[in-house]
């Protein structure tokens, strides 16, 4: 089987922290410890509903340290494909769910002298497992949190009350803004910049960071895709001699799993390159969506992550 | 000539580039000798505005070419040594975003490479060339001294008399390549000494 080991889990609380976020905990089913993790990592977690299986990565929010639960926040998308709504909706303290084990392509740079943390909306949830990793080992970090407003900013409270020092906020509707370029050119050497946010925030945070000279390896950025619904397509499998259809809400991916065959994954959100596949022949168009590939790869019909990516035209046949 | 192409190697010999000027908010030069060289052929006004030059001419004469770039910084020390705790308290002092250009012995690059990361730099964002000497900085593996200014392969470690072989294999940490006695098997059988490259 593909993909992290499993753990079976029990909801064991269910908080709803504003109008668009939910906090899960998830314990052991069988009351045993979970592992440890690093400060950034993220759990696949499974979500049965129907003859549907969504498979959704949530960053862990908990104290890496603490094995006895997991913690996730949930921001409910009413656009997406229906797996933070299933979240929201069906989930219930009680019930027994699937999760993988942590798996981090967001960790801390250790060699780094300073952390300065950059987070828009839910993308607060990593940072709030790597300060608590720092704090133990009183590392020198700064958090710079952009919220929509004060009743959409989660764990605003707990940050600005446990870290006053620390922790800045910015409200969009009350027009503040973190000052980029001023903050950047104020770091002392050896500072790492990680951001977490909506794409336009990241793409701003890195432009910026590469304007003002800082090293591409000291800026980190994790941004979790969705597979984005389209046009229903066929592909061919040639290793498992299948021809299957992927639905319009279903991502290829899926479709490939939900025929049987076993493809890699891990992230399932175009970023670790676990289910790069090779294509063997097409006529028609990629739509790639994924950070893995590059420029010269996305154009030459070659690979394809089907985690995140589409295809528009009559023949697909994959390696797999 | 102060250019030299060196041949192709294991992966762990350093590989060095060509200088190219970059945006910062400020440029740390550092070099020897012929290094200034590079120096001269990177160096914009515009860089210069914001750079600080720290040379170890080791007796060539590019100091006044090197003034004339205009530096909002120079410095010019008679050795590595003498010039490193300027270099440590520029790169205490810097913000991210500065630059750090290398050129001149493989010797120096090393060294400063080896303070610019501890300073918290990746090592893959230091810029380094190759000019002038190809002598090595050489680490004795048997008794772990280090002798400067290698030219012979093999050489007489300089702290236990040893007759040692010159690897291409390398340590940043260490900022010096390997050196392994070269007639541990049969005592006395050293070769003739020779040039690195020849």
């Amino acid at each position: 089987m593909s993909g992290a080991e499993k753990i079976a889990v029990t909801v064991t609380d269910v908080v709803p922290l504003n109008d668009l976020v939910t906090r899960f905990e998830f314990k052991r089913a069988d009351n045993g410890l979970l592992p440890t993790f690093s400060g950034g990592a993220h759990t696949v977690v499974e979500m049965r509903d129907g003859d549907i299986t969504r498979l959704n990565p949530y960053s862990l929010m908990s104290d890496p340290m603490d094995q006895s639960r997991y913690c996730i926040s949930v921001r409910r998308d009413d656009e997406g494909r229906g797996g933070s709504v299933f979240m929201h909706t069906r989930v219930k303290v009680g019930d027994e769910m699937v999760i993988s084990y942590p798996v981090n392509l967001f960790s801390l740079d250790l060699r780094a002298k300073k952390h300065l943390f950059l987070a828009g909306g839910i993308g607060i949830t990593p940072f709030l497992a790597q300060t608590k990793q720092l704090e133990r080992f009183n590392g020198n970090w700064e958090l710079h949190y952009a919220c929509r407003t004060e009743s959409l900013g989660s764990y605003v409270d707990e940050l600005t009350s446990h870290h006053p020092n620390e922790t800045h906020i910015y409200y969009d509707d009350k027009k503040q803004m973190i000052d980029l370029v001023n903050l950047l050119e104020g770091q002392p050497l050896g500072t790492h910049v990680y951001v977490c946010g909506p794409k336009g925030m990241i793409d701003w945070v890195r432009k910026t960071a590469t304007n003002e000279g800082w090293p591409r390896e000291a800026v980190h950025y994790e941004e979790f895709l969705a597979p984005q619904p389209g046009k229903p397509f066929e592909v061919k499998l040639a290793v498992s001699n299948k021809v299957i259809q992927v639905g319009e809400h279903e991502s290829l991916l899926e479709a490939i799993e939900r025929a049987g065959v076993d493809a890699p994954y891990l992230c399932r959100g175009g970023a670790c390159g676990q289910c790069e596949t090779n294509v063997i022949d097409y006529a028609g168009n990629f739509i790639h969506r994924d950070h893995w590939l590059d420029d010269d790869e996305h154009a030459g019909g070659q690979k394809i992550m089907p985690c995140v990516s589409r295809f528009e035209g009559k023949t697909l046949v994959l390696d797999r | 000539m102060s250019k030299f192409t060196f041949p192709e190697s294991i992966r762990s010999r350093p590989i060095y580039g060509t200088l190219e000027a970059r945006v910062g908010p400020a440029h740390l030069l550092v070099a020897d000798a012929h290094g200034a060289e590079a120096i001269l052929d990177v160096a914009t006004p515009q860089m210069m505005e914001k750079a600080h030059i720290i040379y170890i001419p080791k007796g060539e004469d590019y100091e006044d070419k090197l003034r004339a770039l205009k530096p909002a910084s120079f410095y010019s020390g008679p050795s590595y040594p003498a010039a490193e705790p300027r270099l440590r308290k520029a790169l205490a002092d810097a913000k991210m975003g500065l630059q750090v250009y290398l050129a001149g012995t493989e010797g120096l690059m090393g060294q400063a490479q080896n303070a610019a990361m501890a300073a918290g730099i990746p090592h893959t964002a230091i810029q380094t060339e190759h000019r002038g000497s190809i002598a090595r900085r050489m680490q004795c593996v048997h008794c772990k001294g280090i002798t400067e200014e290698v030219e012979t392969d093999p050489f007489v470690c300089s702290h236990c008399g040893l007759n040692l072989f010159v690897r291409d294999h390398y340590s940043r940490r260490l900022a010096a390549y390997q050196g392994v006695r070269v007639d541990a098997e049969d005592p006395g059988n050293v070769p003739t000494p020779k040039g690195i490259y020849e």
